[in-house]
């Protein structure tokens, strides 16, 4: 595979990862009130994310940073071009990275109340945004920019309501998988509209004889969204996690596969690119880089693998 | 006002702002791990009480200093896209390698860390602390590397109007970047062993207070001062050193931003430094620019006329008082911290005779140590000054203006909003960070002997659960 090939499918990796691991981060930040009914229950929720949101969230800042080295023109259109929405989403950002990891160590319930409201609004600003702006970005118009950004925000949510069911016990795993159901109820239709609008037209007039792998991507997204549901629905939590992280990876794939060649109109990725020489020595420090990176954080993962219950630091104390 | 000006301030004040907790993250973050180690090999209990003192202060700013550093690597590109097409083959690799090899460690180790306390065995758990502060030092080196090669661009070649990178080990030790690793990195570890230092202060002062103070145990905070004097008196050594290594490289690779710094105006054999107006002290600055006290400094005036000479016709002077000044600050104020923790060491040297009174901190001193807040931050802040605004009207030096790497198809409104809600959330969020810290500091550490009650607590029972649980978890 030719260089700039390799790296605009290695950034596409690296943003579908984000996708799958902050989708379900946002979800249980944007869950949280509505899932647990005190501040034990709070703090069950939120323990499910505690530990890694923060390494999921460098999947972005790595995305972005592959993007800038071996993609400077991408980098810089897409972020001068959709820089209000951009904005938000830092904004966001902060405010749902001080709010998690703070309300642990501020003293008073109304400042814990301030630090879940950070975290409620800082994860759905991002989730919807995120959508909507790679929808605009292919299909520039406002309509699809809702169609996208509602698919992305339902689609957390029922992400982050089935990570919740998966990793916790006790009522608090029962209201996760009803809020499963419901957040599928938007995420089902919204995707039907959405995901078979992914124009795959440029990659046609390309002539990229893999053009028509787009919609069966879209559509093994949609199969896989529906199997979630039905998963979750019969207790298979496990199950029900791991194809709604596909959906959301298959779904990506497929939109990202339909920005190759051109990942902003009228720019295509060899235009875009770094020099062969700087896309050769990335190749290969990321090449040496990245599965330590994968074994550390999945070694993070494993070691917090225990469904949580509520109360979890008292019965520690015993 | 345009949009050009606002871009500009816009990232004065993020990155300002982000530069309030990333030496902290580095300097305090050690402290930390040292404690730990300490508590880990000795097994005494106030060193884990020490630990998840400094550890909670560690967190609240360690989290600030996240955030806001992902508005760093965003606004390249939203404010700054010309600039962006033109350096990303070569400006882009390090920012990439920094989020690859550096944010990665960092993020996933501090996570196992906060929660790890009683999942992990204990030696594994203290190296987590380890690996996260060493992913925080790596971000340093590689974002230091990039910003060095905006100052003396390295190992590169201009093609169609782009930079394009020959040689990624030569951009990766370019000299500008090895004197100023060590020179922030050292300055880092000012401000941490500074901030430790006037904590501290106050929580002996606080003892003090207390009429049963001389009938406790022996204060646990001499070891803490003591640890912190000397990471500040060894750390400013370092920065001292370093940077004198920087003002000589200035000298070859941006003679404009040392002229400025040091107000001279005409290229002079044999240059005096002038630590005030008024006060001269005969050809220092040519010795400490080149160790040659007859060598020929250059002028801002004349520099002025070459650059026009050679670059067609510009201002190219930079802000001269805002660098002539932040100058000066940076090394008064460095400098005072530094001296402040010799006298620290002196003052708390261990005497023949044992424990007797002689030992204790004297008050006059704890409260002397409160200035080691914001005294290196302070020197830090003006360092930064002086050293991206001395580069003005470059952003690459010799190669790319400030004025035309600004993002064409952004508008003054576009700016101006962004600039408005990120000084606003920042405002915000840094008088929150002051109070969380001033409580958790007023708070002081765990009582050293838990009052645990055997009965396990009941549901309702959540304050008293809180208190009892002495682990940094939700």
């Amino acid at each position: 595979m030719e260089l700039t090939t390799f790296w605009f499918v290695l950034i596409a990796f690296l943003w579908i990862g984000y996708f799958v691991l902050e989708g379900f981060d946002f979800g249980v930040g944007m869950l949280a009130p509505a899932l647990a009914r005190n501040e034990a229950e709070r703090k069950q929720v939120l323990g499910t994310i505690g530990p890694v949101w923060d390494g999921n969230e460098v999947w972005l800042i790595t995305a972005v940073g592959a993007m800038f080295a071996a993609f400077p023109a991408w980098y810089a259109g897409l972020l001068s071009e959709f820089y209000l929405p951009i904005t938000l989403i830092l904004v966001g950002l902060i405010v749902r990275g001080v709010g998690l990891e703070w309300r642990g160590k501020v003293q008073h319930a109304s400042d814990r109340a301030w630090c879940d409201l950070s975290v409620l609004v800082g994860s759905a600003l991002p989730a919807f945004l995120w959508g909507a702006v790679f929808a605009d970005l292919l299909r520039n118009s406002a309509l699809a920019a809702l169609v996208g950004g509602v698919l992305s925000l339902s689609l957390c949510v029922l992400h982050g309501a089935v990570f919740v069911a998966l990793k916790t016990s006790g009522p608090v795993r029962s209201r996760a998988r009803r809020a499963a159901v419901i957040a599928a109820a938007v995420a089902l239709p919204a995707a039907v509209v959405a995901l078979p609008n992914i124009p795959v037209t440029d990659a046609v007039a390309a002539g990229w004889s893999a053009a028509p792998w787009l919609w069966a991507g879209a559509l093994a997204s949609m199969a896989a969204l529906a199997s979630g549901i039905a998963l979750t629905w019969r207790g298979r939590d496990g199950w029900a996690f791991a194809a709604t992280a596909s959906s959301i990876a298959l779904g990506g794939a497929a939109l990202f596969g339909a920005l190759w060649p051109a990942p902003l109109p009228g720019l295509t990725v060899a235009e875009a690119a770094s020099g062969p020489y700087t896309l050769g020595m990335l190749t290969w420090i990321g090449l040496i880089a990245l599965p330590f990176v994968l074994g550390y954080q999945a070694w993070s993962y494993w070691v917090f693998r225990k469904r949580l219950v509520a109360e979890v630091s008292v019965a520690k104390v015993s | 006002m345009d949009a050009l000006d606002l871009a500009r301030w816009q990232f004065g004040v993020t990155t300002v702002y982000h530069f309030l907790f990333v030496p902290l993250t580095i300097g305090l973050g050690v402290f930390v791990a040292g404690l730990q180690t300490a508590w880990h090999r000795t097994g005494k209990e106030h060193y884990l009480r020490l630990t998840k003192f400094f550890g909670k202060i560690f967190l609240i700013n360690f989290a600030m200093g996240v955030v806001t550093g992902i508005v760093q690597e965003f606004q390249f590109g939203m404010n700054w896209s010309e600039y962006s097409i033109f350096v990303g083959d070569v400006f882009g690799a390090p920012l990439a390698l920094e989020a690859l090899l550096a944010f990665f460690l960092e993020s996933t180790f501090i996570g196992l860390w906060i929660f790890g306390w009683d999942k992990l065995p204990k030696r594994v758990h203290l190296a987590t602390i380890w690996i996260a502060v060493i992913g925080s030092t790596v971000s340093a080196y590689f974002i230091l590397a990039a910003n060095a090669w905006m100052k003396h661009p390295v190992g590169y070649e201009v093609i169609d109007g782009k930079a394009r990178m020959t040689d990624l080990w030569a951009v990766l030790t370019n000299s500008a970047a090895l004197a100023q690793v060590p020179h922030v990195v050292g300055a880092a570890f000012v401000v941490g062993g500074g901030f430790v230092l006037a904590v501290c202060g106050h929580q002996v002062l606080k003892e003090r207070r207390t009429a049963t103070a001389r009938r406790n145990p022996p204060s646990i905070w001499r070891t803490p001062i003591r640890a912190a004097l000397a990471m500040t008196a060894i750390a400013g050594a370092v920065v001292a050193v370093s940077g004198d290594m920087s003002a000589k490289l200035l000298y070859e690779q941006q003679p404009m931003k040392l002229a400025a710094a040091e107000g001279l105006t005409h290229d002079t054999a044999g240059a005096a430094f002038s630590p005030v107006p008024g006060v001269e002290i005969p050809k220092l600055l040519s010795f400490l620019s080149t160790n040659d006290p007859n060598a020929v400094v250059q002028g801002t005036t004349d520099i002025q006329t070459r650059f026009t000479e050679q670059f067609g016709p510009a201002d190219y002077l930079p802000n001269l008082p805002v660098v002539f000044w932040s100058f000066r600050v940076m090394i008064v104020f460095g400098m005072a911290t530094v001296g402040l923790s010799i006298l620290g060491l002196w003052l708390t040297r261990r005497r023949r005779g044992g424990n007797h009174p002689q030992q204790e901190i004297p008050a006059w001193f704890a409260r002397a140590a409160l200035l080691a807040l914001p005294l290196p931050t302070i020197a830090m802040i003006s360092g930064w000054l002086l050293s991206e605004i001395g580069r003005q009207p470059w952003t690459v030096q010799g190669e790319l203006l400030t004025a035309a790497s600004v993002s064409p198809g952004v508008s003054l409104t576009e700016v101006a909003i962004s600039l408005a809600v990120f000084t606003l959330v920042y405002g915000v969020f840094a008088v929150a960070e002051a109070v969380l810290i001033i409580r958790h500091v007023k708070a002081g550490p765990e009582p050293a002997v838990p009052a645990a009650p055997l009965i396990p607590p009941s549901r309702d029972d959540q304050a008293a659960d809180v208190r009892l649980q002495p682990t940094l978890m939700y």
